[in-house]
């Protein structure tokens, strides 16, 4: 009995944390939409309840009653399975996404190493679901994404070494105690700049969605999707979007610290502080997709291999440097 | 106790049949599919131990990195349409003992190893080589790593790094002809260099370079 109660309780958080994240991850499509449009000074999406909030949910029941199409020379098993992947990967990286001091489902001593290896699985999704469609253009597009967020990967790791030489420790929630006096933001601002663009790569966001470009693969590597298979690597995408929101509210502005450390700011709870924090990211994204034209596939790797990962490989030397310096590197235990 | 017996059997069980059917499955790719799942599953066991830093090192590396490009070799060369054919072709049947003798090499090795270290521990200089246990697996092995070993630590990075060049230098092949991107060109260029306008006179045309 005993078993069972700690399994109750542990499935009773997790469901805890996941509805709400599902829920979100619908909110964050219409507002996805809705920025884009106001870019493009469209209405978007404003018919299906108050604002057209609902909007995500009438597309999702719409997705649910379409036919799911299995290509008959494609490999079923991988082809099923690739939606399936990218949506659980998506979401079992918010295990250790702490919300506030206390209100973490797995406070686990390498959760950043955890959220990078979890972010760079996420390309197994796209390999196996681009590979089983067995047709050219889900291929391309496969192949595409692989090099890309196998190349953005290294950048973003060599940018969390700068952060961690700061903090001296894998754990979220140090991480986040670390920015007490003053976000990461600040000192190490170019770093910010580069983890948000190589974000934006490995979540194949515009200006770098080519896995998917429409203008050259049709749709890439979920071409021969349909129905709700469609919709799960679709709110896969957006999940994984909203966890490199995560990560960089976490890394770089504060996690869940509110922005003044005085009175009454300190009352709000630190899940709202996240959010919103979260949300400010996430309109960043939105408003580069709608700003920015997509990049051709040599610059996308010039990018990736000749400036920035220099660029941080240096500034790790520099961030060590300093802290030896001046003496600051952080010594626990 | 039982938990964590339940859950040490099912990985095991799972990284050992994931890595019977690496060999045994007929699809070049599925072979590396199940390699990821023998590699996620041998992290888990790490985890299990409280290795969690390897564990998580493992996924990294090898699950994602290592496993992607073998993953995009492997379709790239298209050998997925190539059968492999278990213990069946004249070829493969050659290679046979030569593998058969290599394995049980390493499986008396391994033998060895653990015999050794379970019975004579005293040879193996395990628990003065630990650092102490009160510090985090991650902090223990950078104190080995980089306090106690800095010089190995740096000349075996310094032997990758030239077994890294030598593999680049080996397979370098300057091609001729080949089309280079310039990036500074492309966007110096003026419309001035790009565009000429002409007076077109009729039934004579114009001469336009090439």
């Amino acid at each position: 009995m005993e078993y069972l109660n700690i399994v109750f309780q542990e499935v009773y958080k997790i469901l805890f944390l996941l509805i709400p994240v599902l829920v979100s991850v619908a909110m964050i499509v219409w507002l996805d939409r809705r920025v884009w449009a106001f870019v493009q000074k469209r209405q978007g999406p404003n018919v299906v309840g108050p604002f057209g909030l609902l909007q995500s949910l009438a597309d999702a029941l719409k997705y649910i009653f379409k036919e799911i199409i299995i290509p008959s020379s494609s490999n079923k098993v991988i082809f099923i399975l690739a939606p399936i992947v990218t949506m659980t990967l998506a979401l079992i990286a918010w295990a250790v996404i702490p919300f506030s001091a206390t209100q973490v489902l797995a406070d686990i001593n390498v959760g950043i190493l955890y959220l990078f290896a979890v972010s760079s699985l996420g390309v197994y999704g796209i390999i196996m679901g681009g590979w089983a469609s067995n047709s050219k253009y889900p291929f391309l597009g496969a192949i595409r994404s692989a090099a890309q967020m196998v190349s953005y990967e290294v950048s973003i790791g060599v940018i969390i070494i700068n952060v961690l030489l700061c903090v001296g420790s894998l754990n979220l929630n140090d991480i986040v105690i670390a920015q007490q006096n003053m976000w990461f933001v600040i000192p190490l601002f170019p770093m910010f700049v580069i983890f948000f663009i190589s974000a934006l790569a490995e979540t194949n966001r515009p200006p770098f969605d080519l896995p998917e470009a429409e203008a050259e693969l049709v749709a890439g590597y979920q071409t021969e999707y349909s129905g709700m298979m469609y919709a799960m690597f679709w709110l896969g995408e957006y999940a994984n979007i909203l966890l490199m929101c995560a990560m960089g509210a976490i890394l770089f502005l504060g996690g869940w610290m509110s922005p003044i450390d005085i009175y009454p700011f300190t009352l709000v709870p630190g899940a709202i502080w996240l959010i919103l924090k979260i949300l400010l990211l996430f309109i960043l994204f939105a408003l580069v997709k709608a700003i920015v034209p997509r990049y051709r596939y040599d610059q996308l790797m010039r990018l990736g291999w000749k400036v920035f990962l220099p660029l941080s490989l240096i500034w790790v030397v520099l961030t060590a440097s300093y802290l030896f310096y001046f003496n600051l590197l952080p010594v626990n235990q | 106790m039982i938990a964590h017996a339940i859950f040490f059997y099912t990985f095991s069980i799972i990284a050992v049949v994931s890595a019977i059917m690496v060999t045994a499955s007929k699809n070049t790719v599925h072979s590396v599919f199940f390699l990821i799942l023998d590699f996620i599953s041998i992290s888990c066991l790490f985890i299990m131990i409280g290795a969690e830093f390897l564990g998580m090192i493992m996924l990294i590396v090898y699950v994602g990195a290592v496993a992607v490009l073998f993953l995009f070799v492997v379709m790239m060369l298209n050998v997925a349409q190539q059968k492999n054919q278990w213990f069946a072709g004249q070829s493969t049947s050659k290679h046979i003992p030569v593998g058969l003798i290599i394995s049980t090499l390493i499986f008396f090795e391994i033998i060895i190893v653990i015999g050794g270290w379970k019975y004579k521990p005293e040879i193996f200089d395990i628990n003065n080589s630990l650092a102490n246990t009160s510090v985090s697996n991650t902090h223990s092995l950078g104190q080995i790593l980089y306090t106690d070993y800095i010089h190995v630590f740096q000349i075996s990075g310094m032997i990758l790094l030239v077994a890294m060049i030598g593999a680049i230098v080996l397979t370098f092949r300057q091609r001729f002809g080949v089309k280079r991107q310039s990036y500074i060109k492309q966007i110096s260029r003026e419309r001035v260099e790009g565009v000429e306008v002409l007076e077109v006179q009729s039934n004579k045309g114009v001469k336009i370079d090439d």
